[in-house]
């Protein structure tokens, strides 16, 4: 379990596509602030994407009023992304391989193949209470010591509400 | 994410601008592929230049998009593809799949 001073940014959104786009702003000014370089911030962020959005589809099945709960961690050499949901729990085993011929052309099932091609850790636990916590890890150097302000407009434990990003 | 369409020689070239992403310009991308199916045209161009970001569901929305068009005897190629959406397309082993140009005269001469 992280100390509080690990943790970066804690965002609790309702399950709406739109809100993908608020976790998006609020890691990408983190990881700046951190000094990660561009590169690292895109590959992060689409990571994030791909979790969020199946946590939000796949785990909560979009229902209304159920949360995500998004959290950015800073610990040594490592920097780290946990998204959980509320839903009925995910085997990532069940997921084919999508570069399998007969996968190619499938419209979907490539989110969690994009998440481990572009960080360096995906695990999949079970969360207390229900649901599925997903942590992405990336490592870095030379990221900066030194604990960012809180982005304008979001604060840790921020609540998005149910109104969006 | 917007899309403009304009026509060159018979070939729709759609522009998309921004996200290509899940809620965003996934569901415009493909309106603007039916559109253009339905209103004729069966050779379609999309320059990805101006595409800033794209997620699985972007990339399904070119796949779904790709296998249409040519369901319907038509073809579906790219252009201009950015160096990321190059890596994305590139990681899935969709790259094998497109046809992918990086010149607009080209890309509608091959059709």
């Amino acid at each position: 379990m992280a100390s509080d001073d690990e943790i970066q940014f804690h965002l609790s959104i309702d399950s709406r596509f739109e809100n993908i786009e608020l976790v998006q702003v609020v890691l990408n000014d983190v990881l700046e602030r951190l000094g990660l370089e561009e590169d690292t911030r895109h590959w992060m962020d689409l990571a994030t994407r791909e979790a969020v959005a199946n946590a939000i589809k796949h785990g909560n099945r979009s229902e209304p009023g159920t949360r995500v709960d998004v959290e950015l961690l800073r610990v040594e050499g490592e920097v780290v992304v946990t998204i959980a949901d509320r839903g009925p729990g995910f085997d990532p085993g069940e997921v084919g391989d999508p570069l399998a011929p007969e996968n190619l052309l499938r419209p979907s099932g490539r989110g969690l193949f994009y998440m481990q091609s572009f960080m360096d850790r995906v695990e999949f636990a079970a969360r207390d209470g229900g649901g599925t916590v997903v942590t992405l890890g990336k490592q870095v150097s030379g990221v900066s010591q030194q604990t960012p302000a809180a982005p304008e407009g979001a604060a840790d434990d921020m609540d998005s509400g149910g109104d969006g990003a | 994410m917007k899309i403009s369409a304009r026509n060159r020689d018979g070939v729709t070239i759609l522009e998309p601008q921004g996200k290509i992403t899940i809620g965003v310009g996934d569901v415009a991308l493909r309106e603007a592929v039916t559109e253009a199916l339905n209103t004729g045209s069966r050779s379609i161009l999309i320059n990805m230049a101006g595409v800033t970001t794209i997620d699985s569901s972007g990339v399904g929305e070119l796949v779904s998009t790709y296998t249409s068009v040519a369901n319907r005897g038509g073809k579906l190629k790219l252009l201009h593809l950015p160096p990321k959406v190059d890596d994305i397309l590139q990681v899935t082993q969709l790259i094998t799949v497109f046809e992918v140009h990086d010149d607009e005269d080209e890309a509608v001469a091959s059709f």
